[in-house]
């Protein structure tokens, strides 16, 4: 059974939801207040997921970098094991380092709380092995800070490599502006594809009576 | 000694609260606006009062936390 460890900021709202995803996969899960310095062992992935951690003072995830329990987050995926941010998490990974990028405020300053397709850009790495090239899955977003950015150099490092997980797009996988991102990226890895970042909330969408259940496979990549 | 960090986004680096605030301008017929940038800035009160160290320190703090680097300038003004 796989070993999960979700980690909790002040602010975060999102680690019971993906607790309750997790486990819905047959994993056992751990969620990890922040002020931990070490994680639990053999645990096989690290979430840290979605909310408002220090309340986006400052920036968007910039006080949770310094949170206790992340320089044994940095060790962990340094090492190899796998990570995944979601939203929040996603902006926390980057102003660490362990995600390349940055994320702005949305182009047209809302908050974007919706479904939204995404296109599947890359399956070459764990967390997208069981979805299809080009697929489009329907995936909730929620958020305010989610305009990708980074420079022309690294971007194509990340195209070159592979490194591109989702752009949002409409049904037919056409690429489409909904918070201004960088060619629309919705998610990206580091280069040895150990570590993932994306807005949108997988573990949201796991029951067809909440809208879609497209989650699952995403997930599941993670802990095959 | 009191350092004054000011935080912008980078010069080519779409600033959409800058732009919405530019768009505003426009509308309540203001002219003469080309462009507007929107940063933000930190006060810090410090026990410091050699200029040297406390740049240098600053600097550390603006490096490490106050701007995220690839996404942002900043300029830090000793007072």
């Amino acid at each position: 059974m796989k070993q999960i460890a979700i980690l909790q900021f002040p602010g975060t709202n999102c680690d019971l939801d993906t607790k309750y995803a997790f486990e819905k996969l047959g994993c056992t899960t751990s969620v990890i207040w922040h002020k931990e310095e070490q994680l639990p062992a053999n645990i096989d992935l690290i979430v840290v997921p979605g909310g408002f951690s220090y309340g986006d003072y400052l920036r968007s995830g910039a006080i949770a970098q310094f949170s206790p329990i992340m320089k044994s987050v940095i060790k962990f995926a340094n090492e190899g094991g796998k990570v995944l941010g979601i939203c929040n998490g996603f902006q926390i990974l980057t102003e660490i380092g362990l995600l390349p990028g940055a994320l702005k405020r949305n182009i047209g300053l809302h908050f974007i709380s919706k479904f939204q397709k995404l296109k599947v850009v890359n399956n070459s790495n764990s967390f997208l092995q069981k979805c299809t090239k080009n697929e489009v899955l329907n995936i909730p977003i929620a958020h305010a800070d989610g305009n990708y950015y980074i420079d022309e150099e690294k971007f194509r490092v990340l195209e070159e490599n592979e490194q591109i997980l989702l752009r949002y797009s409409n049904a037919q996988g056409e690429p489409i502006v909904v918070n201004g991102s960088v060619t629309s990226i919705a998610g990206v890895c580091n280069q040895n594809k150990n570590v993932f970042g994306l807005m949108p909330h997988p573990e949201r969408a796991l029951e067809d009576i909440l809208g879609s259940t497209d989650g699952i496979k995403m997930l599941k990549g993670l802990i095959a | 000694m009191t350092a004054i960090v000011n935080i912008f986004l980078k010069e080519g680096v779409l600033d959409p609260q800058g732009k919405a605030i530019h768009h505003a301008l426009d509308a309540m017929e203001f002219e003469g606006v080309e462009d507007v940038r929107m940063g933000k800035q930190l006060v810090l009160k410090l026990t410091s009062d050699n200029k040297e160290d406390a740049l240098k320190e600053v600097t550390k703090m603006a490096e490490e936390i106050l701007a995220n680097t690839v996404i942002e300038d900043y300029t830090i003004e000793l007072l």
